[in-house]
């Protein structure tokens, strides 16, 4: 269980973001891969927990899964993966290459009026 | 007012990801080849590297940081092989993380090292989402944890470089399926290499040692003599 810690980290980048952009955060937009090492349920259910006491207290953790997408060397192209097994669903290759899905990312944030 | 939504684009660990690049970049012009391992509780980390330290020290200059919850006891334990070796207590942590290699770095000089190992805290999940500066990550899965451990796990593996199956010596008494292990693990890391090993017997010691050995050489550091 590391997802406190995550979410904490997470606090502090909007925090600092907050005090730049001198406004109120009312929700965190978070990119998550399924190879980020992070459980989603467990990072939603520690961050009301993270915020408290900060300026983040009341804001909102929105989670947008990323796909696991990968390059088939033997098609030549990408390909989204259902699950975490390499293989190439159109041609069965194994699939090393990851394009996304380590993703661990806070691509956007809702802001209000200054707090 | 409406909320606005702003683009920021911030990777989350970005903190550990910069000290773990300073860290690599330390490392390697001090030419010393950083190992880190990681598997859960109980699959055999700290024997594995006990072996391992004792081999390499005729050799190599040899040191380990070790990191658990609580107790010295690992360290207590490979400092038997006579290398320097480090505890890091994290208290409540799961994980090492960059950081804390730093701190524990203190006082030594990477520069007098052939190979540093780094046993993370046995863990399957936590430690893959941490960079800590290592030239290659070693994912231990003993014999008798069952077949399907790399499905159950596949992030650990999959941001793995090197796979090591330990307890080799018990394969026959829990009816171990080698080539099931095997599917699982190039399932979640195509490509991935697999030694299987028994730090009691020293059964795949020597493939491992020298599997290491070049590992060095071709990231550009010296060789031993």
């Amino acid at each position: 269980m590391h997802e406190l810690s995550i979410a904490m980290n997470i606090v502090e980048i909007a925090e600092s973001e907050a005090g730049r952009r001198n406004a109120r955060i009312e929700a965190v937009h978070l990119r998550l891969g399924p190879l980020s090492g992070v459980v989603k349920d467990a990072l939603l259910s520690a961050w009301e927990l993270a915020c408290e006491n900060t300026v983040l207290a009341g804001s909102r953790l929105v989670v947008e899964d990323v796909p696991l997408v990968v390059y088939c060397p033997r098609c030549k192209a990408q390909r989204t993966l259902d699950s975490i097994s390499f293989l190439c669903p159109e041609c069965q290759s194994p699939t090393p290459d990851v394009v996304h899905g380590r993703e661990l990312e806070v691509f956007a944030l809702e802001v209000g009026d200054a707090a | 007012m409406t909320p606005r939504l702003v683009e920021v684009r911030q990777n989350v660990l970005k903190h550990n990801d910069e000290v773990a690049r300073a860290l690599r970049q330390r490392f390697h012009a001090s030419g010393v080849f950083v190992v880190s391992l990681v598997s859960s509780p109980g699959s055999g980390k700290t024997t594995f590297l006990e072996r391992t330290l004792t081999s390499l020290r005729p050799g190599y200059r040899v040191a380990a940081l070790v990191g658990d919850l609580a107790t010295e006891n690992d360290a207590r334990r490979l400092a038997r092989s006579q290398a320097p070796v480090k505890q890091i207590v994290t208290g409540t942590l799961c994980h090492l993380e960059a950081s804390m290699i730093e701190k524990a770095l203190d006082g030594w000089n990477p520069g007098e090292l052939d190979f540093l190992f780094i046993e993370n805290v046995g863990n399957l999940v936590c430690p893959s989402s941490y960079d800590l500066g290592e030239d290659l990550r070693l994912v231990l899965v003993s014999v008798t944890e069952g077949e399907d451990k790399p499905l159950k796990y596949p992030t650990i593996f999959n941001t793995s470089d090197l796979a090591i199956v330990s307890k080799m010596d018990l394969a026959p008494a829990v009816e171990f399926n080698w080539p099931a292990l095997e599917k699982n693990i190039q399932a979640v890391r195509p490509e991935m290499r697999v030694i299987r090993v028994s730090a009691k017997t020293g059964q795949g010691m020597d493939e491992w040692l020298e599997s290491l050995t070049a590992l060095r050489s071709s990231a550009g550091a010296v060789p031993g003599p």
